[in-house]
């Protein structure tokens, strides 16, 4: 609420719906006033109209095969030239933005789903139950980087299904410790003691009353964690480990296009640069909502 | 601090353990008969009993746990089932590769991602950190193999400066650990930049700038080193990484290392060789965040109070 041209110090008195309301408001214009998080908004806009217009945009099959036509360049017919199967490169990736988008937000709705509720119960009844999830939290972030998701794709199998689960459990630590810090900081607050006095069940005071006081983190993270997600998934792509032939999954199309990239680097390039820009939009939007989202800043 | 350390110390002992249950829990998941691999395609049933047999492959799980507890505090990781030679020998040829790769990136990321850092912070909204900021974006989005491939078909096959691929002498390792370092650079400079803005704008600055010392005793002597905690954390967990991401890194550039390793144990269902690479990983992930912690206990005076209250 610091911010004085979007609320006037004397409107703060309203009702906690309008107040709430204006809360919104604030963050989306400060949002929107940051040239990066115009930029990522633009860059995940445009990538969400092409995964969900992918059947409209394409011009050729994403599947089907045409051998007489392989590897060929740049031209008129295939806007980004075709591969070693002489499948046209922009419709393949055009599905492939299909698959990564999915990726990346089931993967957070995995990260969500178990982790939230794990911190937050963790943090708000303390105690042996609060020592054990952290120590099982601890084993879990034991796993540099990309390698828990390559362990457990490694016990779960290949295919997009299991690069969800693979990148959604894998970011399930950070959300556990995350909404763990947030709960802590929230129950000691008078709002909290308050419901308790007034006879409220602990899981209602978890779920109703301080989850949505610590929303703005969660969300943050989950921006990038979408952008993490789709890098890790196009890491097991390429190795691999993640989509299956003929997936048009970004990281795999680039894996194949290896072993041409000295007569059709197309087949390299493109994929990456999709990847690159989508993983930098939502990149930029995190930064914007998290300076959006901090009072302190704002 | 002495309590602080030892109490850091053994809270790492029960996650070690986790963390040995759970590689050694999710390798007993994977399909397929451990002996049937070990005996060959071609093996009799009574060969493939045999084997069973011998590697303890009857033995209740506790007991096969205990065993390879055993194996990892005396250096026995096991057999491949592909190459047929000691895991041990495998990890032990290949880890110093994959320390050498991950250190010299390390060592890049920090010399170029501090010293961006420190420059854009001094020279605010210059035009030098508006361009380094805008690659730390771009370094940070990238795919670590689609970067890797890109420098390849730049530098050696269009330019034919570098070799593409392979082990040989520095030469080989310039663009993988380029490569390696460039995201962990990416976000060193950002860290630096935005710790050094906080540290500047703290009263002791200003003191030290009413003083009348010159600017460059401000920035290298009084701010620096606050503004470098933040950045000593990070580093220690980008060590970490760059142990993780030097599977996809080893992979492109054919560099063979324990990452390329696991990879390709994976692919060949070779599970002794993955249960002691992902385990070596995961332990060492561990030590430097041990060591991480301790450092800056040491360098942030705060923490240990904090550790005494305890």
């Amino acid at each position: 609420m610091s911010n004085p041209e979007v609320v006037p110090e004397d409107l703060e008195v309203d009702s906690a719906a309008t107040e709430e309301h204006s809360e919104f408001r604030a963050v989306i214009r400060h949002l929107l006033r940051n040239r990066g998080a115009v930029i990522g908004l633009a860059i995940i806009g445009l990538f969400l109209v092409a995964a969900v217009f992918a059947p409209v945009l394409a011009t050729h099959s994403a599947t089907d095969n045409n051998l007489t036509n392989r590897l060929q360049p740049i031209s008129g017919e295939n806007w980004l030239g075709t591969d070693e199967l002489g499948r046209d490169l922009y419709s393949r990736m055009l599905y492939g933005g299909r698959i990564s988008l999915g990726i990346g937000l089931i993967s957070v709705v995995i990260g969500i789903g178990i982790g939230v509720p794990v911190g937050s119960v963790s943090g708000y009844y303390g105690g042996k139950l609060d020592i054990i999830t952290q120590r099982f939290i601890d084993i879990m972030i034991a796993f540099p980087g990309i390698l828990l998701a390559i362990v457990i794709v490694t016990v779960l199998g290949v295919g997009v299904e299991n690069v969800m689960i693979a990148t959604g459990v894998a970011s399930v630590p950070i959300y556990a410790r995350l909404v763990r810090g947030s709960v802590l900081a929230a129950k000691e607050q008078s709002y909290v003691a308050a419901a308790r006095a007034a006879g409220i069940g602990d899981f209602s005071i978890i779920f109703r009353h301080i989850l949505p006081n610590c929303l703005a983190p969660i969300i943050v993270q989950s921006t990038f964690q979408i952008a993490t997600s789709i890098l890790w998934a196009a890491g097991l792509g390429f190795l691999g480990l993640g989509a299956q032939a003929p997936t048009p999954e970004w990281g795999a199309i680039l894996s194949n296009g290896r072993d041409y990239i000295r007569t059709a680097h197309h087949l390299t390039t493109y994929p990456g640069l999709a990847i690159l820009f989508m993983v930098l939009g939502f990149n930029l939007v995190g930064d914007g909502l998290r300076d959006a989202l901090d009072p302190k800043t704002r | 601090m002495y309590q602080y350390i030892m109490r850091r110390l053994l809270l790492t002992i029960p996650v070690v353990i986790g963390v040995s249950l759970l590689v050694f829990s999710l390798i007993r998941l994977l399909p397929g008969d451990p002996a049937r691999a070990l005996a060959g395609v071609t093996a009799t049933p009574e060969y493939i009993e045999q084997v069973r047999e011998r590697y303890g492959l009857n033995d209740p799980v506790y007991v096969q746990y205990g065993n390879f507890m055993r194996g990892l505090v005396t250096g026995d990781l096991g057999v491949s089932t592909f190459s047929r030679r000691p895991v041990t020998t495998e990890i032990g040829e290949r880890f110093p590769r994959t320390l050498t790769l991950a250190s010299l990136s390390l060592l890049i990321a920090t010399v170029v991602g501090v010293s961006a850092g420190i420059v854009s912070a001094t020279r605010r909204n210059s035009i030098f950190d508006n361009a380094s900021m805008f690659v730390a974006l771009v370094g940070v989005a990238a795919p670590v193999f689609w970067m890797a491939l890109m420098l390849q078909l730049l530098f050696a096959v269009q330019l034919r400066w570098l070799p593409a691929t392979g082990m040989g002498g520095i030469s080989h390792l310039v663009l993988p650990s380029i490569t390696l370092g460039m995201a962990s650079a990416a976000l060193m400079a950002r860290i630096t930049r935005s710790s050094m803005l906080d540290v500047l704008k703290q009263d002791f600055i200003t003191t030290a700038r009413s003083k009348g010392l010159a600017e460059r005793v401000v920035i290298y002597k009084h701010a620096l080193k606050n503004a470098l905690i933040p950045v000593v954390t990070v580093l220690g967990l980008q060590f970490g990484i760059l142990l993780g991401g030097a599977v996809l890194t080893e992979t492109v550039f054919a560099w063979p290392g324990v990452g390329r390793l696991l990879v390709d144990s994976i692919l060949r269902r070779d599970y002794p060789v993955v249960q002691g690479t992902v385990m070596l990983l995961a332990f060492l992930f561990v030590i430097i965040n041990l060591v991480v912690d301790v450092i800056y206990a040491f360098l942030d005076p705060r923490i240990h109070y904090q550790g005494q209250d305890n």
